[in-house]
């Protein structure tokens, strides 16, 4: 029984390995965290499906398949890079990720149009669909062609990167990328090979895994999420260290399953939070040699609202004051989700832009709050009054918990591990059905009899949203927001002056999980429902898009970034096609404007002043 | 009773003994200079007394309390001050912010959520960088500032712990000749009339004579040399050691 699980958890790892290899390579030459590794993996199970009917199941049509449809996603890699990625690779981490977040979104909803919506179930390897037995119990035989994979993969990248010109070139330039420009290599060329390799070594564990899972909608985000987590705990850019963390955590789900078959994913964090605690860069990485100065443009000063800001905002409260007597329903409604949205985007830009830690996670503390209130309503059938307390607790708690790991890295493994614990989150909401109601979410979450009137509970939201927003820009100008600045700028010259960098950007990554919290709790009451979508990552991009919008170092960009984004999911969400129409809109203002719209405004602004960039303070 | 007191101080990168067993002691106001050719262990001698490094042996006491092994932000706490080689500020925040900063630190700590962080202790940080003759630069940003004027910013945000000591790696690397006069000139007077003790590495031998009290000499990581301005000028093995090595010579490195 233990020898037979053991396999099994072997075989899982099989596909985990060959998409965190993939990304690993990725990362090592390009630096571009790519997000849309998942969907490369979802195309080469959904191109291999395909394929293998048009082929025929024998065991030629079957593993020429497998073998076509990696071909087929390298190819559609070398597009991708060659369409979006090539454009970006100077822009700022964030966009870079995001662009590929967009490319997700486009393969969303292509691969829907294409395969439609229904999980598709996978053929069976020819010659091995049968079972053997091995001590009384019985192991699929294509286990252990999976099982076989693994090492195969491993062995033949070892040959490709130690024996051939190609791979020496890869490992000079994942070591240093410039002493490559300066051989005369073509750098192009490199990066698009590189990524072919890696979308083909994705595409491969998706084909591969088609007998066992099957193809659907969801497993992008989900291999994404574990891939992450290989990454992290393996050691970025490590082949090997992917390799033993991917075995580590197969093994995980496959003994997780006997011990905790509800909540697998409790035991893959467990292991991860001691992985990190002992080796933060991973098993097999290497620790990141602390920069001195952080790239990027430089940080605009930061004021608070001078007397013409103040009057502005003044106005728009008042107006937001008389909307219940003037406007209809629908607008109440949109300027609900409006606040709701600017109060979770204030969060995240608190922490992204004077914290300086960018989440991609940041869904799981919005989802916490909503369901720390929803199920208490739900199962002890408490007030909304408690329920709306009790909701930030819970996403505080989260993001105490999740913090105190995210704190201790930084950058791309920062925004990795949030959004690993986010998708972690999710999952748990997702498959803990008794509790949490998965899938059908909880319903009749209303608020109390006074303010379940639609402007008393608009009043309601306006309040605490406004409240909210004014306590953290109170906050980011009061000493608990100089010390998170002073962290972002210069953590060496901090620490120099006895600010505890890490203590103080945890505690603003708690502070922000409380708001978003809050945040959801809002949301909640105002739905009616909570959904496990409240905790997925296209929620995470949201805020990060809102953010982004609006621009990081403006401090009003946040209700701007909500305001719009809001009202243009409102509208687009209606039609058919909206993932892709917004992942191209991403991508194509990525493309564009590689430094944000915050920063074509500012530029626009300086050009405006004539240039007086010096006297700029952002409002 | 000595300010500081280092015994037997000691790291190894790998096979490299960088720094080999070295003691030397710093009396109250005294300016100390530590020399040595390039890759002599200067550097990570001073990132063992700032707690940037954990030695491998030895001792660091600073008024009797022992420093080794613990974080930069408690060093500074104890009342140590100090500069970097390449400079380190707060770019979004103004000249002023930059010293109030160390002033909030010094008095309040960080942990107030309410209020408004730049209004305090606007005097004193104004007096500070009316000292290092920053006063006209203060409302202007640090991302913005010459490389001569964000050694100022730093030096003012060194003392506004009121330290008993200032750490100076390389104070005046990267600045035209006569500006490192002027700089280490403004700092020997500064330090002097509140007694501070200074503990500084320098390349540049003309401030060097000019403002220490006494030097120090390293070489491959042990100490072989110490005393008077006068005496290290006339002491043989240094005089080997820097005409040795042609590369080291009095000038810039
Ligand atoms: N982090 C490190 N890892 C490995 N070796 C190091 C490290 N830091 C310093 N060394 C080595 O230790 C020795 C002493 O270096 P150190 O930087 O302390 O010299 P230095 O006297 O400050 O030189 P310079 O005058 O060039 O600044 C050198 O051989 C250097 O290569
Ligand atoms: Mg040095």
């Amino acid at each position: 029984m233990i020898l037979v699980q053991f396999l099994t958890g072997l075989a899982s790892a099989a596909s985990l390995f060959l998409v965190a290899a993939g990304l690993s390579i990725i990362f090592g030459v390009t630096r571009i965290v790519n997000f849309a590794h998942g969907s490369f993996y979802m195309l080469g199970a959904y191109i291999a499906y395909s394929l293998v009917q048009r082929l025929g199941g024998g065991p030629l049509g079957f593993w020429g398949a497998v073998l076509l449809a990696a071909l087929a996603v390298g190819a559609i890699g070398v597009v991708v890079e060659v369409l979006v990625l090539r454009r970006i690779y100077r822009a700022p981490e964030l966009f870079q990720l995001l662009a590929t977040f967009g490319v997700v979104l486009v393969v969303q909803d292509l691969s829907q149009w294409i395969w439609g919506p229904e999980d598709l179930l996978g053929p069976r390897a020819p010659g091995l669909d049968g079972a053997v037995q091995i001590f009384g119990e019985y192991l699929p035989e294509y286990d252990l062609a999976l099982i076989a994979l693994s090492p195969l993969v491993l062995g033949g990248l070892w040959l490709l990167f130690h024996r051939t010109r190609w791979g020496t070139l890869v490992r000079a330039a994942t070591q240093d990328r410039e002493m490559v420009a300066a051989l005369g290599v073509n750098q192009a060329w490199l990066f698009t090979s590189v990524f072919f390799l890696g979308a083909f070594l994705a595409g491969l564990g998706g084909a591969a895994q088609l007998p066992k899972g099957g193809a659907d909608l969801l497993i992008d985000l989900n291999i994404i999420a574990a891939a992450f987590v290989v990454v992290v705990v393996g050691g970025m850019g490590s082949i090997t260290g992917a390799f033993l963390a991917a075995v580590l955590i197969g093994e995980l789900n496959a003994f997780g399953i006997l011990v905790f078959p509800e909540i697998t994913l409790v035991l893959m964090f467990l292991v991860m939070a001691v992985v990190l605690v002992i080796r933060p860069w991973g098993l097999m990485g290497k620790p990141e040699t602390p920069g001195h100065a952080r790239a990027g443009p430089a940080e605009p000063l930061l004021a608070p609202a001078g007397r013409h800001h103040r009057w502005a905002w003044l106005a728009l409260l008042a107006v937001l004051l008389v909307l219940p007597a003037v406007a209809g329903d629908f607008t109440l409604v949109l300027a609900m989700e409006i606040l709701i949205a600017a109060l979770f985007a204030y969060s995240l830009h608190f922490i992204m832009g004077p914290g300086g830690m960018v989440s991609f996670g940041h869904a799981a503390y919005f989802g916490l709050g909503a369901y720390g209130a929803a199920l208490l309503v739900h199962h002890l059938a408490v007030p909304m009054e408690l329920a709306l307390v009790a909701g930030p607790v819970l996403a505080g708690f989260g993001a105490l918990l999740f913090g105190w790991f995210c704190v201790r890295l930084s950058g791309v493994y920062f925004a990795m591990l949030t959004l690993a614990f986010a998708q972690i989150t999710w999952s748990v909401a997702f498959q803990w059905y008794g509790f949490t109601g998965g899938d059908d979410g909880l319903l009749g979450v209303w608020p109390a009899e006074w303010a379940s009137a639609r402007a008393a509970y608009y009043y309601l939201v306006l309040v605490l949203t406004a409240g909210g927003i004014l306590f953290l820009r109170g906050t980011i100008f009061a000493r608990f927001g100089y010390a998170i600045r002073a962290g972002r700028d210069s953590p060496l010259r901090a620490d120099a002056i006895g600010i505890d960098v890490q203590r103080h950007q945890w505690m603003a990554f708690a502070l922000a999980g409380i708001l978003a919290g809050l945040a959801g709790a809002l949301y909640a009451f105002s739905k009616g429902s909570v959904f496990p979508d409240e905790l997925s990552i296209p929620r995470s991009v949201d805020a990060l898009v809102m953010v982004l919008l609006g621009g990081v170092q403006t401090l009003s960009g946040p209700l701007f970034g909500a305001a719009a984004f809001t009202w243009l999911q409102d509208t687009i969400s209606r039609l058919e096609f909206w993932r892709l129409i917004l992942g191209i809109t991403i991508i194509v203002l990525v493309v564009l404007f590689p430094q944000g719209l915050g920063g074509v405004f500012r530029q626009v602004e300086e050009r405006l002043r004539g240039g007086a960039a010096e006297a700029e303070r952002a409002p | 009773m000595s300010t500081l007191e280092v015994q037997g101080l000691a790291k190894a990168f790998g096979g490299v003994q960088a720094v080999d067993g070295v003691s030397f002691a710093l009396a109250e106001g005294e300016l100390l200079a530590m020399i040595g050719p390039n890759g002599a262990g200067k550097s990570t001698c001073f990132n063992m007394l700032n707690g940037q490094l954990r030695p491998d042996e030895g001792s660091i006491r600073f008024r009797g309390r022992e420093l080794a092994g613990l974080a930069p932000r408690r060093v500074w706490r104890l009342g140590i001050g100090r500069t970097f080689q390449i400079t380190a500020t707060f770019a979004s925040m103004t000249v002023l912010e930059n010293v109030q900063m160390g002033l909030i630190s010094h008095r309040r700590g960080f942990s107030g959520l309410l209020g408004r962080a730049g209004a305090l202790y606007r005097e004193e940080a104004a007096a500070l960088l009316a000292r290092v003759g920053m006063t006209e630069q203060a409302e202007r940003a640090c991302g913005v500032l010459a490389y001569g004027d964000l050694k100022r910013v730093e030096l003012a945000v060194a003392l506004s712990n009121d330290p008993g000591l200032l750490l100076m790696d390389e104070p005046t690397a990267g600045m035209a000749p006569a500006e490192r006069v002027e700089l280490m000139g403004l700092t020997a007077a500064i330090v002097r009339e509140r007694g501070i003790a200074v503990l500084f590495t320098e390349h540049d031998m003309d401030v060097v004579f000019a403002h220490a009290d006494r030097i120090i000499v390293l070489n491959r990581g042990a100490l072989v040399a110490q005393g008077s301005p006068a005496e290290v000028r006339d002491d043989a093995r240094v005089r080997e050691i820097y005409l040795g090595s042609a590369a080291a010579g009095a000038g810039a490195s």
